[in-house]
């Protein structure tokens, strides 16, 4: 339990809920960049570098940035006049605070952890760069396949709409 | 407590915040902005596990998190254009009022 581990969750745990519980979701989406910053320098704490390095590629450029469009699209920017949680929300909350309950007290009461590992193991990219392209060379491929079906699914599933009302409008 | 604990204990807080936000908020982004959370905090579980395992040379739980990664980006990608797609037609993105096929 070092001290810059300590720093890190509690940055990386107070903008998860400030995402999770601000009015403005364009604060919610900057917050959830934060977060994913801070789970990115966990990441290399654990001297896990490549995966903190595309935490930050994917996540901070990519997902938080597509947030942040749809957001403008649908214009969410505009502060919402009514209530921001659904009226049950006591029930969502109990529910998540007994899912906690439950993860910690497993984490606690279990056996099967290993105490401490004196080895710091480490992951080059060379190395993982030669699994994945012997050992795990089939998922790779499936998960191409499964990026180009989510690509062409996501721009036909935008357009679609708007081809429809041109098309009637022409009528 | 050892680090791992610690790892363990963040990556669960992160999923029960996730989890209270995707269930309680009513913007649909906002849902989508939980769900990712839960992911993430589930990729933090199998990197701790995998830096504090008994098998560190075995690369599974890295290569793990970067498929994890992968697909976490198609899913976010296609619910955001769902998002957009379902704006454009009920004008809302409030999931209590698309209701349309409530009894």
């Amino acid at each position: 339990m070092t001290a810059v581990f300590i720093i890190l969750s509690l940055v990386t745990v107070a903008s998860a809920i400030a995402a999770m519980t601000l009015r403005n979701l364009v604060h919610c989406a900057l917050s959830l960049a934060v977060t994913f910053a801070g789970l990115a320098a966990l990441y290399l704490q654990l001297n896990a570098q490549f995966v903190g390095f595309a935490q930050i590629l994917v996540y901070v450029g990519a997902v938080a940035i597509l947030i942040v469009f749809a957001i403008l699209l649908t214009r969410g920017s505009e502060p919402p006049a009514e209530a921001i949680f659904s009226s049950k929300w006591f029930v969502g909350v109990a529910v998540a605070s007994v899912v906690f309950a439950v993860i910690a007290a497993a984490v606690l009461s279990s056996r099967a952890l290993p105490s401490e590992s004196a080895s710091m193991p480490s992951a080059s990219v060379r190395q993982l760069g030669d699994e994945l392209m012997t050992r795990y060379i089939l998922p790779l491929e499936v998960l191409g396949l499964l990026l180009t079906a989510a690509l062409i699914g996501a721009v036909i599933l935008a357009l679609r709409e708007t081809a429809n009302e041109q098309s009637g409008g022409a009528k | 407590m050892t680090p791992l604990h610690g790892y363990l204990f963040v990556a669960a807080l992160l999923f029960a915040i996730g989890f209270a936000g995707a269930v309680t908020r009513r913007n649909a982004i906002v849902v989508l902005i939980g769900i990712e959370l839960m992911l993430n905090a589930a990729n933090l579980n199998f990197i701790a596990f995998w830096r504090f395992g008994p098998h560190p040379d075995e690369l599974t739980g890295i290569v793990f998190v970067l498929f994890s990664i992968a697909v976490a980006a198609a899913e976010a990608a296609v619910g955001l254009a769902l998002i957009i797609s379902v704006y454009r037609h009920y004008k809302t993105t409030n999931v209590d009022r698309i209701d349309s096929m409530r009894g």
